[in-house]
């Protein structure tokens, strides 16, 4: 036997709180201090990216280009006209889709003119009335996977429509319709080239890593610098942002397809193409429609967020009410977004799971009957729409199009519940509050930063160390590095100090309630259901309710990251302690275990690693919360990323804090799923 | 070591290797090229690469079946890989047909696969998205033959397979042997030349695996295609094969017919394999009759030297005389006396003396 030189790990452990504890007490505040905090010298960072995107914009490589109002040739930097041509192309085809869905007149002008409008008035693109698009959203819902999704998919559009959020769902849709497609073709594209060459997907790797973990709203001010400010801006930012695990995904199914099936193909002679269009991505169907179901969901989740750079719909609305504090109304919006992430997310999902059905022969009918039934209810609905001109006044045509806010509101009963709360809990609510920011909060946030820094590195890299060895900790330590060296070394020890108390709550929590329900098989499908449908609300949701009890402080914004970031952690406890082989169960009850004992020295040891992972994804969602609570005010990197996108040189400043917030989740990731893969291994679960 | 290497000689050559060799490992080529033809797996260990196939050479006969046989590493997939070229190999030159196939550009190996080759796998391959029918007709589609064309063929091959009336069937929906009875009708859809089989039969049960190997005898007894065959069943290759090849760390250590392997075992470790085999259930009479004896009288009745031996041997051994052997045109060409056969039954094969 080799005996074991390293000394275990306990004592390194040990050996490094202890000198961590020192290091704090042995360095004291000054400005001089490089141990106490590095010298900002990134500081010219923003600047620099803002003169290169500045230099990009306005100066490099001029062409000349033809301007028909002047009906002349001018000179326009070559960048900037393709990204107006690239912003042109895009607003152009969302605004064809919107059209289509709620009429308008700008399509025919794209072809024609504004003259030509004005004379002829009748030349517009009518819309569908909702009657129709109800219909067929029901008839999608039962061909993929039967009568509950069309049931969904019925209650969903009729929700919207007769709350009068039609049109500003109609819009917030023609969005998500035109970015998903384009970030999926993109996604798939870059999925195959990184399976084919490795050392794209090597490339491809760590940039994928960062664009996940970047806040969403970092991506906001470079885009619009760019291309301007509008919905196309959203679009694009979207796709930026819906793409990333799209390419995972691909890449994930393609390397899963069993060899066989690939020499399979390869032996029948099949070129590169037919290999991947008829062999690898059909068998690969499965992940990559998750994938599709991946970039829908994120593309509800940046409604709200694009709502900033002018998209019009849901997201725009909601920001104003909850502004303006009109919870009621808010809740009314909030349900519509919900209705729709579930809807799409379950239709997208029954797509992927669906298996197909083949069918020899059929009559006529029968192999048009989907082509038939669309026809034949667009064509009751436009009856129905002519039939509401005669019944309805003008204006409110509610067979045809319900106008926006003319539907049914409850928002005045929400506002009333809200109020009620507000009043009977007043008390409790603002004494708890004070007991938490005052007793918990305060305190919390002034450790941190009474941190030195030399001793964070220290901490931090340690740690790395011992769970991941010498490269571990040198990836960890230049994450830290680079925000040490801008400006934002203390702002994100406040944004670590929300995320991290977050992240304890949420770890109990979740590991509490995923104990209990993973003890029987219905309360663990029950609780993963539950999980399922939380995790479609897009993140902003979570803000409604506590902005409501707890006002605007760092309170609403700490517990709604709990309460988000809960989720992966129930979740995935619930997982890791299902999972763990049956075998095992069955050797702890031989030799005589209690319940208790088996959950201690069987269950959570073998589930921990993979609880690890959930917490792993606590902290990531725990982030990404408290940074989207700066709306709320809080004094953290959120907060500067806000101010940044108002700012005219704020690309730079954008970039440079969406890199802070991205490089201390990649770097607690880094240690937290390094430790878990290896111990993985270890129990050979890997 | 006794290599047949040639084909007999009533057949021409459709699959030649020459002195093939494939290492895994960085350091491959240069390790050959500095090894200067003799590999020694242990000197490739150490420099950090391990020895797939080691300088092998043989041919196959148009209409032979030539199975490859070894126990797991023995390096038999890796050679079949490399004469299908799913894998290239490290050196040496491989022909098909004449044509060395390492050279070849890719449009022209797409066009061997189209046209002339076939392949069974051991898990199947199927495409599962695809029906029985639209699977076998796959490599016609890739191929770009019409629709109705690539369907009415796969019905054919459907039927030949035994799978008519489950054309519809996906292949989640079959057992195991069904699968792989749609990746033989796939591999024939194109009316290959060439058979590659992969330890077809390897992931099914042993009695399933019995009606397959008949099937497949059935198959070669009308299509009588050229075919290289790889398992690790020594009683399968012995059923099956004109000719067998024992490999081991890369090396053939014999390529012989069964019944001169059986008889004549050309090393140790052949033998091991042989030992077990009951010698009457696999040689013909051929292989073990006398010359004809003029002063001898023979029995009235006769046995072909075709026949195995043990369907004939209690007839042999119910005569009183010896009896004739003849060929297919009835002439005697040898005799065998019932002592022959009992020393074939019970002869001492085996070194080890019986224990008391």
């Amino acid at each position: 036997m080799i005996p074991v030189s390293k000394p275990s790990k306990r004592i390194q452990l040990l050996i490094l709180f202890a000198t961590f504890i020192l290091l704090c007490f042995a360095i004291s505040p000054s400005e001089t201090n490089v141990l106490w905090r590095l010298p900002p010298l990134l500081k010219g960072l923003p600047f620099i990216i803002n003169d290169f995107v500045r230099g990009l914009m306005f100066e490099w490589f001029p062409v000349q280009v033809y301007d028909p109002t002047i009906e002349d040739y001018e000179s326009k930097p070559l960048f900037r006209e393709i990204t107006r041509a690239i912003s042109g192309f895009v607003l152009f085809v969302i605004d064809l889709v919107r059209e289509l869905m709620l009429g308008g007149k700008k399509t025919i002008v794209a072809f024609t003119s504004w003259d030509f409008i004005k004379e002829n008035p009748w030349a517009q693109v009518p819309a569908l009335p909702w009657t129709v698009i109800a219909g067929w959203a029901v008839i999608l819902g039962y061909k993929l996977q039967g009568k509950r999704l069309a049931a969904l998919a019925g209650f969903t559009t009729v929700y919207i429509a007769v709350f009068g959020q039609w049109v500003p769902s109609m819009q917030t849709l023609s969005f998500v319709l035109v970015a998903a497609p384009v970030a999926v073709i993109l996604g798939l594209a870059l999925g195959v080239w990184s399976y084919k060459n490795k050392a794209v997907e090597s490339a491809l790797n760590p940039l994928l890593n960062v664009a996940q973990t970047m806040p969403h709203y970092s991506y906001l001010v470079p885009v619009i610098v760019l291309f301007g400010v509008g919905d196309h801006a959203a679009a694009l930012a979207t796709i930026i942002f819906a793409t990333p695990p799209m390419v995972r995904l691909t890449l994930l199914g393609l390397k899963s397809v069993p060899p066989d099936v690939v020499d399979a193909g390869v032996m029948n002679g099949c070129s590169n193409w037919q290999l991947l269009f008829k062999v690898l991505i059909p068998t690969a169907k499965r992940d990559v429609l998750i994938g599709v179901n991946q970039v829908v969901m994120q593309c509800l989740a940046m409604t709200v967020i694009a709502s900033f750079i002018g998209a019009q719909g849901l997201g725009s609305n909601l920001m104003i009410a909850l502004n303006s504090l009109k919870v009621g109304s808010g809740i009314e919006i909030g349900v519509c977004i919900v209705l729709i992430a579930v809807l799409l997310d379950k239709m997208s999902l029954a797509w992927a799971h669906k298996q197909q059905d083949y069918f020899v022969t059929h009559s006529l009918i029968e192999r048009h009957t989907n082509s038939l039934l669309i026809v034949a209810v667009l064509v009751a609905g436009i009856i129905f729409a002519y039939i509401g001109t005669l019944i309805f006044e003008d204006g409110r045509n509610y067979l045809y199009l319900i106008p926006h806010n003319k539907g049914i509101t409850t928002a005045q009963y929400w506002q009333a519940g809200v109020d009620w709360v507000w009043d009977a809990f007043f008390f409790a609510l603002k004494g708890f509050n004070e007991f938490l920011i005052t007793q918990v909060l305060f305190p919390m946030r002034d450790l941190y930063l009474g941190m030195p820094a030399a001793a964070t590195f220290v901490l931090m890299m340690g740690l790395a160390y011992i769970v991941g060895g010498f490269r571990s900790s040198l990836i960890v330590g230049g994450f830290l590095l680079f925000i040490a060296f801008s400006e934002y070394w203390d702002r994100a020890l406040i944004t670590a100090y929300m995320a991290s108390f977050s992240v304890l709550v949420a770890s109990v929590i979740g590991i509490t309630v995923g104990t209990v329900c993973a003890q029987t098989s219905i309360t663990s499908k029950a609780i993963l259901l539950v999980c399922d449908f939380f995790q479609t609300f897009p993140a902003f949701i979570y803000l409604i309710p506590v902005i409501m009890l707890f006002g605007i402080t760092d309170t609403s914004v700490i517990i709604a990251a709990i309460v988000y970031a809960t989720v992966p952690a129930t979740r995935y406890t619930v997982e890791g302690l299902r999972s763990v082989p049956q075998v095992l169960h069955d050797a702890g009850d031989m030799s005589g275990v209690t319940r208790f004992q088996k959950w201690i020295s069987i269950e959570l040891p073998l589930a921990f690693p993979h609880i690890m992972l959930g917490i792993n994804q606590t902290v990531i969602f725990a982030l990404f919360m408290v940074i989207i609570g700066a709306f709320i005010g809080t004094t953290d990197l959120g907060q500067l990323i806000l101010k940044a996108i108002s700012e005219p040189q704020g690309t730079g400043i954008g970039l440079t804090l969406g890199l802070c917030v991205a490089f201390m989740g990649l770097a607690v990731d880094q240690i937290i799923r390094t430790w878990a893969n290896d111990r993985k291994k270890m129990l050979g679960l890997a | 070591m006794p290599h047949q290497e040639a084909a007999s000689k009533d057949r021409k050559p459709i699959i030649r290797c020459a002195s093939v060799y494939k290492i895994f490992g960085r350091n491959a080529k240069s390790l050959l090229t500095s090894a200067g033809g003799v590999i020694d797996p242990k000197v490739a260990y150490d420099a950090g690469c391990i020895v797939g196939v080691n300088d092998v050479s043989f041919e196959v006969g148009e209409g032979e079946l030539l199975v490859i046989m070894g126990l797991s590493g023995s390096g038999k997939s890796t050679l079949l890989r490399c004469i299908s070229r799913l894998t290239d190999a490290t050196a040496g030159q491989i022909f098909i047909e004449g044509e060395d196939i390492l050279t070849m550009s890719g449009k022209q190996l797409i066009e061997l696969r189209r046209n002339k080759m076939g392949m069974v796998f051991q898990n199947f391959g199927l495409l599962p998205h695809k029906t029985v029918l639209e699977n076998i007709a796959f490599p016609l589609q890739v191929k770009g033959s019409s629709t109705a064309d690539s369907v009415n063929k796969a019905r054919e091959m459907a039927e030949l397979v035994s799978l008519n009336g489950r054309e519809n069937y996906f292949p989640r929906e079959l057992s195991g042997g069904q699968q792989q009875r749609v990746g033989i009708a796939r591999s024939l859809a194109v009316e290959p030349d060439i058979w590659f089989l992969d330890e077809p039969f390897s992931a099914l049960d042993p009695l399933i695996r019995r009606e397959m190997q008949d099937e497949f005898l059935r198959l070669q007894g009308v299509l009588n295609k050229t075919i290289l065959f790889v398992t690790h069943d020594f009683d399968e290759a012995l059923r099956l094969a004109d000719r067998i090849a024992i490999m081991k760390d890369g090396v053939i250590e014999q390529l012989d017919t069964p019944a001169n392997i059986v008889l004549n075992p050309a090393t140790e470790y052949v033998r091991k394999f042989t030992e077990e085999v009951p010698r009457e259930k696999v040689l013909k009479i051929r292989s073990v009759m006398e010359p004809v004896n003029p002063a001898e009288q023979l029995s009235d009745r006769s046995v072909s030297e075709d026949a195995i031996i043990e369907t004939v041997a209690q007839l042999i051994l119910s005569q009183d005389k010896p009896t004739g052997v003849v060929d297919a045109d009835n002439n005697i060409v040898g005799t065998l006396h019932p002592s022959t056969v009992i020393d074939v039954l019970f002869g001492n094969r085996s070194q080890k003396p019986m224990q008391e």
